[in-house]
């Protein structure tokens, strides 16, 4: 039986990305009455761009402190409702860039140092040092929201394209009217590489051109992502998938006979500290800034929303 | 004394690479810095949120064209950059190599030639090459800045000898040391050696506490300037005893 939200309607979250579907599943499993505002020709959620990764130490090395120690908290949450892979991060550096990886151990915390080809035998030989994050994890973004999704139909809540009929809890990322807001462009490559094998996402260190690469099922991974201080959602630049796949080469030769599945550009929400937030505004709430802490942060934030309203529901009882 | 600016602080601090955009205005605001540079190449017309941000800092802006390999890059990225920030400096920099990021000689003085003439302000970076510095000069350069080491490298001045050089062969113009700074003993250093200015970014940006090491740079620099003009004392070939030896007992 849900709860009434002490307005009479139900709870109207605003998105279809992860922000929405977190606070959705948060408010659900807590009792209220949800419904998902999410029209057909809404923008395609940012998140479907995402790397998954559930790494809170890593993303110290830029994040402040809060990410790194709240975030430790979003792999359980995700476990309660996705598959997870818990098999950690290694982190590793061309040679030539080996200072890169001495300032990221001094930067973050939680790690230690890995022979990279014990971990992930394909590296063997290529690198000769490298971090491991024991604890960290990661997931399948679009599997993993299409799974809350359902999971929110399955437990009765409404998803349509609106009007919203209750309180709203705006997610909307770039299309929510919230100050501070800005767009970081990101790009990404999936690609299929029936030559490599990694069992953990790995984070190749390079001064100019970081990236990433997370092993999604059977040979696919995902290759991520350039930042960008630019308002602009169209596709990738040929420059961005140069430089991605040139980092994906230098991490295993195998990558150059991989096949391009898609090529992606997405725009992050992001305040001025880089920080995912609620935001109140009157009686409405935002879950916004999710910039590249998505999938960290969502889990947070979607348990800091369901604290404020039920605790405005609780004063609005007492009122009464 | 910058085509007709003066600054009291002698640090120029890049705009790149920060964790966020509050930690980069709060290292502008602890550098103390005057002049902050901005890239545009990748960012385009669409970087317009940060641009604001910047623009908020409240400090003179020094648009740049990294990332520009051609004469007509460069060219085009100074033109959107005085449309979008009203300003007629630009700090010109041209790539020969994308490896080390050395700039191409032969097309900055070629763009810079172009872009003096159309009224632009140009600040270019070069290296400490003589000839390649009166070609500026002479391409209507009013501020040459030679690199201390390859961008982002952290070395610090390389090539001490040649950049000493070069600062006595262009009495009165004013010199920038821009790019391979990784500490500011390395900037104070540049200040000694009697160079006009800094500019640094990765050093602060990457730094664990960039706005710490924004205040540190601050210092450093003006430390540099302040002993420049207080006049350094000449290093001289071995220790030398500072009082007379006169009346000490001789026990042989």
């Amino acid at each position: 039986m849900a709860r009434d939200n002490g307005t009479g309607g139900p709870i109207s979250v605003l998105g279809a990305g992860v922000a929405a579907l977190c606070t959705a599943t948060e408010l659900a499993a807590r009792g209220l009455d949800v419904e998902l505002i999410a029209p057909e020709d809404a923008p395609v959620p940012a998140s479907r761009f995402a790397g998954g990764m559930l790494a809170p130490f890593c993303e110290g090395e830029a994040a402040p402190e809060a990410v790194v120690t709240a975030g430790q908290t979003a792999v359980d949450w995700w476990a309660a409702h996705v598959p997870v892979t818990r098999n950690g991060t290694l982190v590793v550096a061309p040679p030539r860039d080996a200072a890169e990886l001495d300032r990221f151990a001094r930067a973050t915390r939680g790690h230690a140092p890995a022979d990279p080809g014990a971990l992930e035998p394909d590296l063997a030989g290529r690198f000769a040092r490298g971090l491991f994050y024991s604890t960290e994890a990661h997931l399948d973004p679009r599997g993993a929201l299409r799974r809350l999704r359902d999971g929110l139909a399955a437990q009765g809540a409404a998803i349509h394209g609106g009007p919203p009929r209750g309180r709203i809890v705006d997610c909307r990322g770039l299309g929510a009217d919230v100050s501070g807001l800005r767009a970081v462009r990101g790009e990404m490559l999936l690609v299929e590489a029936p030559d490599v094998a990694l069992s953990r996402p790995v984070r190749l260190l390079h001064p100019r051109f970081p990236c990433y690469i997370v092993p999604r099922a059977q040979n696919v991974f995902m290759i991520g992502a350039t930042m960008v201080e630019r308002d602009d959602p169209g596709p990738v630049t040929a420059r961005a998938a140069m430089e991605l796949l040139s980092a994906a080469y230098t991490l295993h030769p195998g990558f150059a006979e991989a096949r391009i599945l898609e090529l992606g550009a997405g725009l992050r929400p992001a305040f001025a500290d880089n920080m995912p937030a609620v935001v109140r505004q009157g009686r409405n709430l935002h879950v916004n800034g999710m910039y590249r802490h998505g999938f960290l942060m969502a889990p947070v934030l979607a348990r800091q929303a369901a604290d404020l309203i039920l605790t405005d529901i609780g004063e609005d009882t007492h009122a009464h | 004394m910058f085509y007709g600016t003066e600054l009291q602080s002698r640090l120029m601090l890049g705009t790149a690479q920060y964790p966020s955009p509050q930690i980069l205005s709060e290292a502008i605001a602890a550098s103390g810095t005057e002049v902050i540079t901005v890239s545009l190449r990748r960012e385009g017309r669409e970087g317009g949120a940060f641009r604001e941000i910047l623009k908020g800092a409240g400090r003179r802006i020094l648009p740049n064209t990294a990332g520009c390999h051609t004469v007509k890059e460069a060219v085009t990225t100074a033109h959107m950059a005085r449309e979008l920030f009203g300003t007629p400096w630009i700090k010109l920099e041209v790539i020969g190599h994308a490896d080390t990021l050395q700039p191409d000689p032969f097309a900055l003085v070629e763009a810079a030639r172009i872009l003096c003439m159309e009224g632009f302000e140009v600040f270019p970076y070069t290296t400490e090459d003589l000839i390649l510095g009166e070609k500026l000069i002479e391409a209507g350069c009013r501020v040459l800045m030679p690199w201390g080491a390859p961008i982002g490298s952290g070395q610090g001045l390389r090539n001490i000898e040649g950049l000493r050089t070069m600062r006595a062969h262009f009495p009165g113009m004013p010199l920038v040391i821009d790019a391979g700074i990784g500490a500011p003993s390395q900037a104070a250093q540049a200040m000694e050696m009697g160079f006009d200015a800094v500019l640094l970014n990765t050093a602060v940006a990457k730094a664990l506490d960039p706005v710490a090491m924004a205040r540190a740079f601050s210092g450093a620099v003006a430390a540099g300037l302040e002993a420049h003009r207080a006049g350094l004392m000449p290093r001289r070939d071995m220790a030398a005893a500072s009082t007379p030896l006169f009346g000490m007992a001789s026990l042989a």
